[in-house]
This record gives structure tokens, sequence and C-alpha cells, in this order.
């Protein structure tokens, strides 16, 4: 197993049960195996590529916009008060 | 056994651009909370981050004026990692392609210069803040400041005692400043400095397990923070103990550092190309006009100031740690004033009266030529040194020249010889026991002689022809 489903879980703050995890490790690491399938490919010639777009250097000028209404910045939060977002408590 | 420090900071500057790093909110400071956010800066789906130039400028900036090599590509990446203060879930940073690398900056401790290698220097957005008072069981996020713009500028662990690490953190600041990139105020935390510290044997090459130190929110606490975090570690080998690899927080109330257990578990933050932002390739014409603009940098103005002026090292030093300062000074000797006698007044007088209203240079009412002026009146001899003092406080409270303050107190140095005699003779009548006590030899009652007189004329005699007149009357 290249992947441990407990470790990923974790670290996107999902609960996985038991039966989950057995039916999820599987999954996961066929689709690595699946992916393996391109390091047959001879890339010898074929520089790193991080970006699908050939462009680069895609600017803005230092130049205010707008920005948005309060109220409606908090709409979308699950908790908050008239002026912040609101979560649990942070520091024990 | 001697123990040494090894310490590197990792130092975070806010940028001084007018909107955030990929959008047009206001990166203004204390702004009523979350009025400054927009769909990019809060993470909603399906919006663009575009990258702000003059960030990028920013950054190109500070790398060339600490020696960096700026990379002709560089990209951004994500960092994932959950936290309230992080809406999107990752953060906007740079990882394995930074825009400037291998640089070094030189620091000056007891009397030696030392270099400072700087490992790399990369761009990032900030997170928003939290505020943990008053809320019972919740905290609170304001996200006005997720997206503002940050350099983060990593050192070599080239640092060896708290001394060279606070040295270090001055030099940066001021040439952050003299740039114009940041503002170096650690108290609003628009310049934050987290600390890797390790101790090892003198003589020993290997190095040992770090902490890391955070929350040095001061810039009185750099050296405080490092001192008692490496007494720790010292304390803890000599009793047998081993150094944990942590993060430790600053408690400046305590004057402690404790360990922060919740951050214990090792990060992974799956970093990984930003797929939303093109990578940035900085041509080498561009880079030579940001070089050409820099201003002359801190290092270079005071080796110039001592050889241009023959300052002593201590004033140049003082008179350089700030462009406005060192732009007030060069003023003031252009519009005629001698540099020694400049640089006196504004470390003496004019540091004093500017302290006392928490004023900086930049906020000074007194105009440069000012000073060269009064100058000129002590030179000529219309006003004497000691009344130049009161004329001095009321320029710059008042913003006249020093001229329209001499006539209209009628504070002219009396310079004629029948006048101050005639003020000598009565001082002298009215003291016998001092003059026979003079006469006998006691010649330090001279000087009481000089306060007597320079009361009765308060404070306008000439003092080379009152002392002069003096000795006659009382040999």
């Amino acid at each position: 197993m290249k992947i441990s489903v407990e470790h990923i879980a974790k670290l996107a703050r999902l609960s996985v049960s038991e039966e989950e995890k057995e039916l999820f490790g599987p999954q996961l690491n066929g689709i690595l195996s699946y992916m393996e399938k391109l390091d047959e490919l001879n890339t010898k010639d074929v520089g790193p590529t991080s970006h699908v777009l050939s462009l680069s250097n895609v600017m803005r000028d230092d130049m205010p916009g707008n920005s948005i209404p309060r109220e409606d910045a908090l709409l979308n939060a699950p908790d908050h008060t008239d002026k912040f977002y609101r979560v649990p408590k942070i520091i024990e | 056994m001697k123990y040494e420090a090894v310490i590197g900071l990792e130092v975070h500057a806010q940028m001084l651009t007018e909107t955030k790093i990929f959008c047009g909110c206001s990166t203004k400071f204390g702004s009523e909370p979350n009025t400054q956010t927009c769909p990019i800066c809060i993470g909603m789906p399906g919006v663009l981050p575009v990258l702000n130039k003059k960030a990028l400028e920013f950054a190109i900036r500070t790398g060339l004026a600490t020696n960096c090599k700026i990379s002709n590509y560089s990209r951004f990446a994500r960092k994932n990692y959950f936290y309230p203060d992080l809406p999107k879930g990752y953060q906007i940073s740079q990882y394995e392609l930074p825009i400037c690398e291998h640089g070094f900056l030189e620091i000056v401790v007891d009397g030696e210069v030392k270099k400072i290698g700087i490992t790399r220097i990369h761009m990032e957005e900030d997170a928003g803040k939290n505020i943990h008072e008053g809320g019972g069981n919740y905290s609170f996020v304001d996200l006005n400041r997720t997206g503002v713009p940050l350099m983060e500028i990593v050192s070599e662990p080239d640092i060896r005692s708290p001394k060279e690490a606070a040295e270090y953190m001055k030099k940066l600041r001021t040439i952050l400043r003299y740039l114009g990139v940041c503002d170096g105020n650690m108290e609003q935390g628009s310049l934050r400095c987290d600390a890797n510290v390790s101790i090892r044997p003198v003589g020993q090459k290997e190095l040992g397990t770090r902490a890391e130190v955070k929350n040095i929110n001061s810039f009185k606490f750099v050296e405080k923070a490092l001192e008692y975090e490496i007494k720790r570690q010292i304390k803890v080998i000599e009793e047998g103990g081993k150094i944990i690899q942590e993060t430790r927080l600053w408690d400046s109330d305590r004057g402690i550092t404790e360990s922060m257990r919740s951050k214990e578990e090792a990060h992974d933050y799956r970093y990984f190309p930003e797929p939303d932002l093109v990578p940035m390739t900085v041509e080498q014409k561009w880079i030579d006009e940001i070089k050409s603009s820099l201003p002359e940098l801190p290092d270079v103005k005071r080796e110039r100031f001592v050889a241009e002026f023959g300052l002593p090292e201590y004033d140049a030093d003082l008179l350089t740690s700030e462009k406005s300062i060192a732009n007030w000074f060069e003023g003031a000797v252009k519009a005629g004033g001698q540099a020694k006698a400049v640089s006196n007044w504004m470390m003496g007088e004019l540091m004093k009266l500017l302290n006392e209203e928490n004023k900086t240079f930049e906020e000074c009412a007194l105009k440069p030529a000012q000073l060269a002026e009064m100058l000129s009146l002590m030179d000529k001899g219309t006003i004497s040194g000691k009344i130049a003092k009161t004329i001095f406080e009321e320029m710059y409270k008042t913003g006249k020249d020093a001229d329209v303050i001499v006539k209209e107190k009628g504070l002219v140095q009396v310079s004629d010889e029948g006048a101050i005699e005639k003020a000598v003779d009565e001082i002298i009548a009215k003291n016998p026991k001092e003059v026979e006590r003079y006469k006998s030899g006691d010649e330090k009652l001279l000087g009481f002689f000089v306060g007597q007189v320079m009361k009765a004329m308060k404070g306008k005699a000439n003092p080379q022809i009152l002392n002069e007149i003096l000795k006659k009357k009382l040999s």
C-alpha cells in the first residue's frame, strides 16, 4: 500500500470508518498504479511542465479594485457576528 | 563545556503595495474588519488570482539590494493546510523556484564586519487575523489581511549570537525601509521574525537539533527571546536531556519560550505548482531597470558620509539609519551648514525634540535650511551658542526662521565691550568673597562669574569677550 488512507483523511480533516479504509485504500492505490503507466513513456527530451498553458507573466497593475460589502462576504459563512466570521475557540 | 548558538532567521515582510497580491482589495491597515475582501481573497470557488506586478517588482528590488540572484524563471506553489484564518485551505506561496536566491548582507558586530547569507526570498500571501479575546468559546476572524503580499526572507544559519540576530534584523529593516518596500513596523506585524535556534559545543561541525521560536513581535524581543532559548537549550543538554525539534512561542510577558504542543505533529503541506497562476519569466532588461532605480543603500551612504563630510563613524551610522534622517542631514549641509555641527544639532536637540513628541524626521516641520541659517548666525557671532538652543526650540515649535526669532525676542549676542564690562563690574562688586577666593588661587570660580554675568545679561554676552574681560578684571 502506497497510500495511507488514515494519513490523508487526517490531513483532509475527514473521519473514515474501518470499512471505508478497507474500501478506499485499494481504490486509491489502484488509481496510482494506473497513473504509473505514464512512467513507461520516454520523456528524456520533454521539459517539466507545471502549467497547461504556455503563457507566462500574466499580471495586473497595483490599482485598487472593488471589495464586496461585509454583509455579502459573511453571507456564506456557517457562523458570524455582524463584523466577524465566528469559529470555535482556536487557542485552548 | 562551552556552547555556541546557530541561528537562522525567517523574516516575513508585508509589502507596501496599494492592493493585495492577487486581487484589487486595499491593503490599508486598521480598517473595519472584513471590509477589504472580495471573492478572490476569501477563496470563493471559480475565481482566478492575478499577480500584482508591483509585488514582483518589490521582491526583485529587495533581492537586488541584498545581493541575491534573481531567478529568470519562477513560479508559485500551493501550501496546503487548514486554519480558520486561511479561507482557501491553502496558501499561495513559492516552493522550489523562489524569485530570489543566494544573497547576503553585512552586519557590524563589535567592530567587525560579518556576512550573513540569505538563502532565498520568496513571495506569498498573508493569512487573515484571528481574534481570541472576549469571545468565550469562540474566536473571531478578520480577513482584511488575507492576500496582503508578503516576502519571506530566509537567512542561512550564519548567525552565532542574539546580538548578531538583532543587528541582522536592524540592517534588514533599514534596507527594506530605504527601498520603500515595507514599513518595518514589528509591533503592527508588518515585519515578523521567526528564529531557528540550535546549540553545539564550540568546535563541533554538526548542527544540533533546532527549535523554531515564533511570535517575536517587537524589536526589543529579538535578543531577549534568543538569549532565553539558548540558555534553555544549554540547560537541557547539561542536565543530560535532548532537544526536541519543535515550535516554541515567545511569551513576552513572562520572558520565556514555550512549546506549542498543538503544532508538534509533522507538517505535510503537500506543495504543488499553483495551477491558477502562470509562471513568471523575468527579463534581464527589467532587472536592469529596477537595479538602476535603487536608492543609495545604507552601507554605501554611511561610507560616503565619512569620506565626503569627514563625519565620525558613529555619526554616519546614526544619520544613515533612516533615509529620511540622511536626507535631512544632506539638506542642511547643502544649505550651507557645517557637517559636524549639523550632525551634532540633529543627534542632540532635534532628536530630543522629535522623541518628546514621538515624531519621525518625515514628520519634522523644521526645515534643514533653517538649521543651516541658524548655524550661520552663530558663525557670524550674531547669536551665542547658549542662545542658539533657545532659538532652535523656538524654530522647532513655531516654524519661524532664526533671524525672525532673534529680532522678535531681542536675542542678538552682545559683543559690545562696554556693556559687558559694566555687567562684569556689577557682579564683581556683589561678590567680594568669591573675588578674594579667586585671587588666592581658586581658579575654578571663573565659571561662577561667567554664569552670573550670563544670567544678568540673559545669556546674550559674547562668551569669548566676557572671558577676556573677566580674567583681566580679576587678575
